[in-house]
């Protein structure tokens, strides 16, 4: 059976790519960001997943207002990467498994998720960026494959981090249902705190984002009594990518323990975190 | 719509989608490089094509982006006009909140602190 091994979190900011583009990873604005990754990397290393689920948000690559789902889950042989707009590098796409893809869309429409499949789908910054920090010697040959799982941040009304939180648990069990022997690894990106637009552009809150990154792990479900609004409140207007990372820790049904966390403000108008959670099924848990 | 609980902040619902499509239309159509110079060639020729209305390209054109906010504009798709006139996303909240960009920098530096 295909089995959950872990998830990392981490923030998909576009300055991200282009300081890996031009290799800055050492640069003294970059390192502390940079340098959250290694443990990360190792984990990722040991956990040898065969299928990355990338739940993110779309930035207005592949979705615009004219058909803006709430869910979206790929089910493409692959995802391209393409020109944002901005400079930001085109990469190689990245490989699906379309069979996954389907189980996964059967089994949360039967769950009473009704989302929009895509069997064309372009992955923007909020998808390439995770990848690329997280396998920074691919050279463009991804080891894994991937099933993108698109949640609508964009235009309100957003889903609640409680529907958020639901979505994660029926992913987490659809994709434990399924007969493959897979390791799988669920990424949620974007965020921390950020606002772009409007006169409170540069918001960022340390004091709300700690208690993100602590109370996800021991306390998930604490965080489905916020409201959106206490999200664009507390987060900013964009850091309502929050979501995304509700979403990946519900997909988390064993038992979950940090690896590693990393958290460092200022990466562009931004709080850069990372995180790392293991997921133990009961029976691993008691031969541990 | 301002939302009335949050200081300088929109919440980008359906009243600001309709306002802004034509507006986003156009910006989502930059990432495409084709576009983009096509849109440099004749920036007026450009905004008429998507059927801008006169407020939407008074804020084109003064690349002002709490004016292109309020016309409807969406931050993600403005982010591919922004594009175009090589500005990033420091520089926007330098404008937006009438700081240099250097107190803009330093005020997301202080949030660490």
């Amino acid at each position: 059976m295909a089995q959950i091994v872990g998830a990392i979190a981490t923030s998909h900011i576009p300055a991200i790519g282009k300081a890996i583009a031009e290799n800055k990873q050492n640069d003294p604005y970059w390192k502390p960001f940079f340098d959250g990754y290694g443990p990360a990397l190792s984990w990722l290393k040991q956990a040898k997943p065969d299928v990355v689920v990338m739940i993110y948000n779309d930035h207005g690559l592949n979705f615009f207002l004219d058909k803006m789902p709430t869910f979206a889950v790929g089910a493409a042989a692959q995802y391209r990467s393409e020109d944002e707009g901005w400079g930001l590098p085109v990469l190689n796409s990245f490989p699906g498994d379309a069979a996954l893809s389907w189980h996964l869309i059967e089994h949360l429409v039967a769950d009473e998720f009704d989302i929009t499949s895509c069997q064309d789908m372009a992955v923007d910054h909020g998808f390439a960026v995770p990848m690329n920090l997280l396998f920074p010697n691919a050279g463009g040959q991804w080891p894994v494959k991937t099933i993108p799982v698109s949640i609508n941040t964009v235009q309100h009304p957003l889903p609640t981090p409680l529907r958020c939180w639901k979505l994660g648990r029926a992913i987490g069990r659809a994709i434990e249902s399924y007969p493959k022997d897979l390791r799988v690894v669920v990424f949620g990106t974007g965020g921390l705190s950020h606002q772009l637009d409007g006169t409170r552009a540069g918001f960022i809150n340390k004091k709300f984002d700690l208690y993100c990154l602590d109370t996800i792990v021991r306390d998930p479900e604490a965080l489905t009594k916020l409201s959106v609004m206490d999200l664009v409140r507390e987060a900013g207007a964009q850091g309502v990518e929050f979501l995304n990372w509700i979403t990946m820790r519900g997909a988390l049904l064993g038992q979950v323990s940090k690896i590693h966390s990393n958290y460092h403000i200022p990466i562009s108008n931004t709080a850069g975190a990372t995180l790392v959670l293991e997921n133990r099924t009961e029976a691993q848990s008691q031969a541990a | 719509m301002q939302h009335h609980d949050i200081p300088g902040t929109i919440v980008y619902d359906g009243a600001e989608a309709q306002k802004g499509y034509a507006l986003n239309a156009m910006c989502y159509s930059f990432n495409s490089a084709a576009n983009r110079d096509e849109f440099k060639r004749d920036e007026d020729a450009y905004c008429t094509k998507y059927g801008l209305n006169d407020e939407q390209r008074a804020a084109i054109r003064e690349r002002n982006v709490l004016k292109l906010l309020a016309a409807g504009g969406n931050v993600y798709y403005l982010a591919k006009f922004a594009g175009i006139l090589n500005l990033n996303v420091q520089d926007l909240g330098a404008q937006q909140t009438g700081m240099s960009v250097e107190a803009f920098k330093e005020k997301l530096a202080a949030a660490g602190r």
